[in-house]
């Protein structure tokens, strides 16, 4: 791409072809095109806007049907363009830009590319057939169609994959696409398709997964190989651009990168710092149910296995416990169970890791909600979200220890049942605090210092960190 | 409950045992997966990326070892005498140089090989078996191992198209699987995962309802041929009389409590109630009940839509393999190495084989005592095959190459072969006037 003076704009892209078939472009080379230098930064702040949005929805829990609804207003709202013919430049050019930007680093070469593949999932979904077995020829999968003789012979086990989801049996016109297991992990996690020889059989309506997952391991390759283009290339744009465009356009690269987009309580405020004696005090009554219970439970068996001991002992880190008060608060209650000992020698290390000083030196932030409730807590666990993974008795008796009233409690229950399960927590705080809540919760932390801020109001809430989100 | 023998291990007789009798080796012929230089596409800098890591006397931790061929790796564990070995991925680059990689954000430290593993181990069938509890195993439980070698295995070979595939006793309570052909070493955390979560059928803890949840109108082709030629003989054969899963109240009321439809469960508890002894003692009480309760409800008198699965549901809540997911998911996960001593037992970690694995009596392994003692028993023999022909590890050793290590190292030369002319080929074909 060219970056152009202000005044000259030219189009390269014939416009037929962006109005006539709307399509679905794969990224998969910079086009020729020339950007004024204004659209540059303004069409890829549209574009983040929609990935933003899209991020929002996912840690807000939306189900697949609402996040498809919301794309669709999304992108109809930021990606528009006056002349319908620059639609899919503007498209082009926006994802083309973020992607020199989120490059950079692995943190937000992570985000990029979840963002870019839900939206690619999405915008596929409602793509018509035709254009969808377009973008399909493009992956060279229309070619590996099962063929009659094949499909003949393991149609049953493909009605028995197809009943066990509560689908009808495939009709002889049906069409299967046999993949290497490798490509489609979310179908063979399911148990959602017939699996033979390393083979997976994709149905038509699953394709959707199979496509997304060639489009994400195609741009995870090229994202590393664009982080050592752009070096070079951003050295050779600041050459050849005259002076003032070159600082106009260093500081928006810049700016792009770091934008907001949402704490990570990698660095406790300083007015949060909780010492060793405030603890059991504060886990009372600021601290959300799931590590409230990951803490009842460390206390009463003083023991908790490797989840539980990362999701509570991440979350006092954010919360303010430092590395010496983290390790006594460990110990005095492991050392009642495996002896001082065995706790030095096995278990203090990996605190010393959490807090970044041993091994490769990371320094680990605090799990969000979105995380959380993804978890599998097994036999012998107790981390996770128990709005998701404790049983609806168990729930109740936990809320109910908790101080939750009876009223509360339904309307609690309610959205645990709806698979709202930050809304249930987010009522959980309003019923406990007397107040509302309008932000939901997405963060254990947040109820933490929101808790804290409501119940000390004489400390300073000042305006929070504006940090890269690295989830 | 098989009692522990008290003094089956002692730290000073691994100096021996490493001295004469752990399979160096083939150990290292196994990791090199035929990169030993023979062969112009060897890669000569694979075995000295991987990582072992050192368990010592005195719970010291010795992770990132590496070794650049077999000897240093023999003289390394000789010298250090590990209580245990393990075993991790290999890396980008030599381990013990990652220091010199690690750069800031963009780390180039990173492994790029990995065995796909399983662990099972028998402390998450707690709540399914009554001989034994914690790290105690007898012969009344271990066929819950056989069963998951068995189920696993053959989705391996057969869903996966895997088939260098290697079961190892853990030593005490548990089975470890490797599969090692190139496509799993290479497989990636998502893969990895997806899996584990294929293979993932008993979701809870304590906190949630414990759950074999088998919805739909059939079960996928994977769980169906698992009940059919595993689950289903092994509940009604071997585990309903072994366990008495139903012979006591406190038992059978566990089962009921799995019947959605209270009518079904009264009425089998009024039948099961009355029937303190079994009028015909021929017939194994447990059985009998199971018959009944069978009858009912695959009977179609009583229709409801959880019922559909009943029966299954309660044979896999018994048997279905329950595997240590975080094991499986993640590269750079350890495990322990074949042929290790098992410091709390004394046994010794020896390969299963998976088509026999009827016939495996983990109380009849190999103890390090019991193989010290064959040795001197034998007196020295330099033997051209090695010392331990004479003594109980050589069936283990020979289980290992025969049906394990040489097929993979056949079919890993193939690989580097096939890899290096096809080279060859296309940089003839890219020089060009």
């Amino acid at each position: 791409m060219e970056i152009v003076r202000p005044q000259s704009h030219r189009n390269l892209f014939s416009s037929n072809d962006a109005v006539s078939v709307p399509s679905l472009p794969l990224y998969r080379s910079a086009p020729p095109l020339e950007v004024r230098l204004e659209d540059f930064e303004s069409f890829a702040i549209d574009r983040l806007r929609v990935l933003k949005g899209i991020s929002d929805g996912l840690s807000r829990g939306k189900k697949p049907e609402e996040m498809e609804k919301l794309v669709k207003e999304l992108w109809k709202v930021n990606m528009r363009h006056q002349h319908a013919s620059e639609v899919l430049n503007k498209d082009i050019i926006s994802h083309f830009v973020l992607r020199l930007v989120y490059c950079r680093t692995e943190d937000l070469r992570k985000w990029f590319l979840s963002m870019e593949c839900a939206l690619f999932r999405y915008r596929f979904r409602f793509l018509t057939p035709e254009a969808q077995r377009a973008v399909m020829d493009n992956f060279d999968l229309t070619c590996r169609a099962v063929n009659n003789v094949e499909f003949e012979s393991i149609k049953e086990k493909l009605g028995q994959v197809a009943r066990s989801m509560g689908q009808p049996s495939p009709t002889v016109d049906a069409i299967f696409y046999k993949v290497p297991f490798e490509e489609v992990p979310e179908l063979v996690a399911g148990r959602k398709v017939f699996i033979s020889q390393g083979y997976a059989y994709v149905a038509m309506n699953q394709v959707v997964s199979l496509v997304a997952t060639l489009f994400r391991s195609q741009l995870s390759k090229t994202l590393i190989l664009t982080n050592r283009v752009a070096i070079n290339c951003c050295r050779k744009w600041t050459s050849s651009i005259r002076e003032q465009e070159k600082h106009r356009l260093t500081p928006i690269v810049e700016a792009l990168s770091s934008s907001y987009l949402g704490p990570d309580f990698s660095q406790p405020r300083e007015y949060a710092e909780i010492s060793l004696k405030d603890i059991d005090q504060v886990a009372k009554s600021s601290f959300p149910l799931c590590m409230r219970h990951l803490f009842d439970k460390l206390k009463e068996d003083h023991h908790l296995k490797h989840g539980g001991r990362m999701q509570l002992g991440l979350f006092l880190k954010g919360v303010g416990l430092n590395l010496e008060d983290a390790l006594a608060f460990w110990r005095a209650e492991f050392s009642k169970k495996v002896g001082l000992e065995k706790f030095e020698k096995d278990y203090s290390y990996n605190i010393r890791h959490n807090y970044g000083k041993e091994g490769k030196r990371t320094d680990y932030t605090p799990y969000s909600c979105q995380k959380i409730i993804s978890s599998t807590p097994g036999a012998g666990d107790q981390h996770g979200c128990p709005y998701r993974h404790f049983s609806e008795e168990n729930l109740r008796a936990a809320l109910s220890r908790m101080g939750v009233n009876s009223r509360a409690m339904e309307d609690v229950m309610d959205k645990v049942r709806n698979r709202h399960y930050q809304l249930a927590c987010t009522l959980t705080f309003e019923a406990l605090h007397g107040m509302t809540c309008d932000a939901g919760i997405n963060h254990p932390n947040q109820y933490f210092s929101d808790s804290q801020k409501i119940l000390q109001p004489k400390k300073d809430s000042s305006a929070q960190n504006l940090v890269t989100a690295r989830e | 409950m098989i009692p522990q023998q008290q003094s089956d291990f002692d730290h000073n007789y691994l100096k021996p045992y490493y001295g004469k009798l752990f399979p160096f080796a083939d150990i290292f012929k196994w990791m090199t997966y035929g990169h030993d230089g023979k062969h112009p596409g060897c890669d000569q800098s694979y075995f000295g990326r991987r990582e072992f890591s050192f368990t010592l006397k005195g719970d010291f931790y010795l992770r990132f070892q590496s070794f650049n061929n077999a000897l240093e790796l023999e003289n390394s564990i000789k010298e250090k005498c590990p209580l245990k070995i393990d075993i991790g991925p290999v890396y980008t680059v030599d381990p013990a140089k990652r220091h010199a990689y690690a750069q800031g954000d963009n780390n180039v430290f990173a492994p790029v090989e990995r065995e796909l593993i399983f662990d099972i181990d028998m402390t998450d069938y707690d709540d399914v078996r009554y001989c034994c509890r914690g790290a105690d195993v007898c012969l009344n439980c271990w066929p819950l191992m056989t069963i998951a070698i068995k189920v696993i295995d053959a989705s391996l070979r057969d869903d996966f198209g895997f088939n260098h595939i290697l079961w190892v006793y853990s030593g005490r309570r548990g089975v470890h699987c490797w599969v090692c052909d190139g496509k799993a070493r290479r497989l990636t955390n998502e893969q990895r995962a997806s899996i584990a979560d294929y293979y993932r059928v008993y979701k809870g803890n304590e906190n949630s309802h414990k759950k074999v949840s088998l919805m739909g109108a059939a079960l996928h082709p994977f769980l169906a041929t698992s009940y059919t030629n595993v689950l289903k003989d092994y509940f009604e054969k071997i585990l309903l009389t072994s366990q008495n899963l139903l012979a006591t109240e406190e038992r059978y009321e566990k089962i009921l409590s799995m019947i959605p439809d209270e009518s079904i469960a009264s009425e089998l508890r009024g039948k099961w109630q009355d029937s303190r002894r079994s009028s015909s003692a021929k017939e194994d009480i447990n059985v009998v009940r199971w018959e009944q309760c069978k009858q009912l409800l695959q009977s179609g008198k009583h229709k409801a839509q959880g019922l559909r699965r009943c029966v299954e549901e309660i044979v896999f809540f018994f048997t279905y393999p329950r595997l240590d997911m975080e094991v499986s998911k993640h590269m750079n996960h350890l495990l322990k190495a074949p042929f290790c001593v098992h410091p709390k037992t004394g046994r010794v970690c020896v390969p299963i084989d998976p088509n026999q694995c009827d016939d495996f009596d983990p109380t009849t392994v190999p103890t390090l005592f019991q193989l010290l003692e064959e040795l001197n028993n034998e007196g020295s023999r330099a033997d051209v095959n090695g010392e331990w022909n004479g003594t109980s590890l050589g069936n283990a050793i020979a289980l290992f190459r025969t049906s394990f290590l040489e097929p993979l190292q056949k079919a890993c030369k193939e690989e580097i072969e096939r890899s290096y002319n096809l080279k060859l080929q296309q940089s003839k074909n890219s020089v060009g006037w």
